[in-house]
């Protein structure tokens, strides 16, 4: 296998995650694609890790997971919140910091 | 490059393994038609099922590159919990389920322009970059060394990772739990 074939799937799927963070109005639905876009990183961690046959790859890539579940049991609490406050988690009309 | 250009790059050059390359191409195509579903289908519900297929064929293709233990990983904590949790989100937010019909079209044209030429500056970047390179994959890694690595050279890190997840915990309770 070349290793040309999972960075590009990988950056495929980045640009995919970046087009929903910045185009849905959803909340969850940007959580979602954020998920997206760390699973990209992902597969770039563990390709170089076989390529240079280092664990490191590996390491790094199950602390991405980690720090993903964080993340995403954060941000549910967040939209949660917002949708609590404003019975709505459309992200466009959560601006009370616009000013 | 499509995954089908990829697939034939990889076919054309000879001594690679064209089964691997077979199963690449293929949970590559799903990934990316899933992952396009993902963020673009009105329904959450259905953009969750479809974010499974796009974490089990990120599983795939590290069973591919030969680290088990991150697949199986992938598999546990991202369709295992991280979906549920997504699942039960949509759920509690129910009353907001519509359709994404008021997206603005300019809204969309700008985030698909930038996405594009993300994709544009990254495939030219990485096909000069790494055009030729190969993954050589002789066993796969043992999962001995990975724990080995984890408990020795990165355990700092792995303690600030559990120190990061008990606060996520608890700081999830304190954000979400009623007055």
């Amino acid at each position: 296998m070349i290793l040309n074939q999972f960075l590009l799937l990988a950056a495929v799927l980045f640009c995919i995650g970046v087009y929903g963070v910045l185009a849905r109005r959803n909340g969850i639905m940007v959580l979602m694609s954020v998920e997206i876009i760390l699973n990209s990183v992902n597969i770039n961690l563990v390709a170089f890790g076989a390529f240079r046959d280092d664990v490191a790859g590996e390491v790094f890539a199950l602390f991405v997971i980690a720090v993903a579940a964080a993340e995403v049991g954060i941000g549910l609490a967040i939209v949660l919140l917002i949708y609590r406050n404003r019975r709505s988690i459309d992200l466009t009309e959560a601006d009370l910091l616009k000013g | 490059m499509t995954p089908a250009g990829v697939l034939a790059a990889g076919a054309a050059s000879g001594d690679l393994f064209v089964a691997q390359n077979v199963f690449f191409g293929v949970i590559a195509l799903v990934m990316i038609v899933s992952a396009i579903r993902c963020v673009t289908t009105r329904n959450v519900v259905h953009a969750a099922l479809w974010l499974v297929l796009v974490l089990a064929g990120a599983a795939a293709q590290f069973i591919l590159l030969g680290s088990e233990f991150v697949a199986v990983t992938q598999v546990l904590v991202y369709i295992g919990a991280i979906i549920v949790l997504f699942l039960f989100g949509i759920m509690l937010t129910k009353a907001s389920m519509g359709d994404d019909d008021s997206v603005a079209g300019e809204k969309r044209l700008m985030a698909g322009l930038v996405a594009v030429l993300l994709a544009v500056v990254m495939g030219i970047a990485l096909v000069d970059s790494y055009s030729d390179t190969r993954v050589v994959i002789d066993e796969p890694q043992r999962f001995a060394a990975v724990s080995d690595a984890i408990f020795s050279q990165y355990i700092v890190a792995f303690e600030a990772v559990s120190v990061l997840l008990l606060a996520a915990l608890i700081g999830a309770i304190v954000v979400a739990r009623k007055e």
